[in-house]
């Protein structure tokens, strides 16, 4: 660790707290988002995400070493963590904080947006199929069913061993792809209940398209369960792509992401089981802080605890 | 009740033959050609090459291979592994006791773990037992089941050496020793990977269990059971307990697929000779026929247990028993 790299892994940590801080300065202001951080997880969620995601954006100030060059395969392998190698090296002799911090780009990177197509695809999907009902609803749930019936990790496992390797944009737009059945079914659930009600009965009585109202008046409504499981998904898609990395076809080495790092270290695991370890805990964090944060948003959103 | 079965069990075919259609047509849509690819040992001999494609009608019209598919299909023949030379059927019949045994422990201790956990919590509820269990089981929740698994494998395998790294049972002695020797044996061995598989279930069955407690505790015979002066205990565990039982039959039928699917991994990292890992290696080696018909078991037990958990809802709960299409919609989390 040089100083620089100190400086930044410092700065990271006083910022994310900061950032909370701030944000439940300004929730106090609103009844919702105190509701929110009456959590003590969900403001903890926030924190370990907002350092991750810094950690992430400002990877080449917080890494000290390349993550892909191996500086001394011979006397620096397996190194324990230390103040030099906070994190250790690998059996490559690579800096693991260094993987750790430029992972976080790879990993977060995939996760959020692998979870966006999910969830802006099933949005989509599911309130089309519970606005218009009728046979556009029986196709498309049908197909859902299908969908929600297909064993995600052997189709994607399948995909992937199939076009050998798939770049970066292939491997999120995969995952992407076949996320968004159990989100698509969620809005469309909401979606009927909402299309009886007033005001979208007024709408479509204005002559609004149906495509304004579904855009501008249903699905703007049915945000809160939308938001919830797209803070689930972020988990989900993230934990795929681990196992994805983890059974060697997913991101592809040496570019690190955390998967991968875990599969490094598998091998070494009795030796130097800081490799395997440190990635590991981070997507667990990363995906209990998710977790937490979407309890939080599901109290926050919640109209029903709204005061009258 | 009659009609409706023959509609979900109609439909439930329907599912697995598009998922099957589905992953033909993958596999079809793949670049590759088996006489560029051959078994990894050079280009094979142009000649031999050429009567291989006719004999498995490589050079038929896509239409009719997948008719051909389907028929062999239709017929239980599940078709045969070039990697493994030998039929898929029995690469599977071998595999699945494996994969069975782990995967009726895991859910053991899936529920009776979890269950318990989310019972103790609700009785508990916003007390210190709860609150310290609601975060340790959002961690567990949260942890990547390979990645548990190996922290298992390193702690009890390797520094305290309580249970063996991997493998299903002992090569050696087993054979030799008694069947009481080998019963054990294959317990000692199942523990690591049935309580990876299974306590990452068992969090999300707790959190699962707490949140139908907490759901059935503001409905009005609660409070009724309360008013009439019932000691706690009885209000928790007989009405509370009994009307959230029913959600965990929907969790019982989620879980079900997850067994194969999630066992992918942990069977990788234990070399457990299972159907996951039968899966995995044939992935690896492009045996589409093996990797065709696991895809076919793991949608008929995702189909299977959806309907499984409608019907057992149906005996346990008068309420829903089943009219028409108001049956429960199981909506996956």
């Amino acid at each position: 660790m040089t100083f620089g790299s100190w400086l930044a892994l410092v700065v990271a940590i006083v910022l994310s707290a900061e950032v909370v801080r701030w944000l439940r300065h300004r929730a106090l202001r609103h009844e919702r988002w105190r509701r929110f951080f009456r959590h003590p997880t969900a403001a903890w969620g926030c924190g370990i995400l907002t350092f991750l995601i810094i950690v992430a954006i400002a990877a080449p100030l917080v890494a000290p070493l390349d993550p892909i060059v191996q500086p001394d395969p011979v006397r620096l392998k397996n190194h324990a963590p230390s103040l030099t190698f906070l994190m250790g090296t690998d059996v490559f002799s690579r800096d693991v904080w260094s993987r750790f911090a430029y992972g976080a780009r790879v990993s977060l990177g995939i996760g959020a947006l692998g979870a966006l197509i999910a969830v802006s695809l099933g949005s989509c999907v599911g309130a089309v199929a519970g606005y218009y009902r009728r046979w556009v609803d029986a196709i498309l749930m049908r197909g859902v069913d299908i969908g929600l019936a297909l064993p995600r990790i052997f189709i994607v496992l399948m995909a992937v061993a199939l076009w050998d390797r798939l770049s970066f944009a292939w491997l999120t737009l995969v995952i992407g792809l076949t996320s968004w059945f159990a989100t698509s079914r969620l809005v469309r659930a909401e979606v009927l209940a909402l299309r009886e009600r007033d005001f979208v009965v007024a709408a479509r009585a204005l002559g609004v398209p149906s495509s304004r109202v579904i855009f501008g008046h249903v699905l703007p409504n049915a945000a809160a369960p939308i938001i919830v499981s797209a803070a689930l998904s972020v988990g989900n898609v993230l934990l795929l792509e681990a196992s994805l990395s983890f059974l060697g076809i997913g991101v592809a080495p040496p570019r690190p992401s955390w998967g991968n790092m875990i599969a490094d270290g598998a091998v070494t695991i009795y030796t130097a089981p800081w490799t395997t370890l440190f990635a590991g805990l981070a997507i667990s964090l990363v995906v209990m802080s998710l977790n937490a944060v979407a309890d939080g948003l599901r109290d926050a959103l919640d109209p029903r605890q709204d005061p009258a | 009740m009659t009609a409706w079965l023959l509609r979900r069990l109609a439909a439930s075919v329907a599912i697995i033959f598009a998922v099957v259609t589905f992953v033909f047509i993958l596999i079809h849509l793949a670049p590759g050609d088996p006489c560029i690819v051959g078994t990894g040992e050079g280009v094979p001999d142009p000649a031999v090459c050429r009567s291989l494609i006719r004999q498995f009608a490589l050079d038929q019209p896509v239409l009719v291979q997948y008719w051909r598919y389907l028929v062999e299909l239709a017929h239980g023949n599940l078709g045969y592994s070039f990697a493994l030379h030998r039929p898929v059927w029995d690469a599977l019949v071998d595999t699945m006791p494996f994969t069975l045994q782990l995967a009726g422990a895991a859910l053991l201790i899936d529920f009776g773990l979890g269950l318990a956990l989310g019972i103790y919590q609700a009785w508990r509820l916003n007390r210190l037992p709860d609150v310290v269990l609601g975060n340790v089981t959002l961690f567990v929740y949260s942890l990547p089941t390979f990645w548990l698994g190996l922290i298992l494998l390193l702690l009890f395998g390797e520094k305290l050496r309580l249970f063996p790294v991997g493998g299903a049972s002992d090569p050696v002695l087993c054979p030799l020793v008694d069947s009481f020797y080998c019963l054990a044996d294959r317990i000692w061995h199942m523990v690591l990977p049935a309580v990876t598989l299974g306590l990452v279930g068992a969090a999300g069955t707790a959190r699962f269990q707490r949140a139908a407690m907490l759901e059935v505790a503001q409905q009005d015979f609660v409070r009724t059971a309360r008013a009439k002066g019932l000691p706690e205990r009885r209000v928790v565990l007989h009405h509370q307990l009994r009307n959230a039982l029913l959600s965990v039959i929907t969790r019982f039928g989620l879980t079900l697929p997850f067994l194969l699917t999630g066992a992918v991994l942990v069977e990788t990292i234990f070399a457990w000779p299972g159907m996951g890992r039968l899966t995995v290696d044939a992935i690896l080696r492009r045996d589409y026929a093996i990797v065709t018909a696991a895809a076919l078991i793991a949608s008929s037990l995702v189909v299977a247990g959806s309907l499984i958990a409608d019907l057992l809802l149906g005996f346990a709960d008068p309420r829903i028993r089943v009219h028409e299409d108001a049956v429960v919609d199981i909506v996956t989390a």
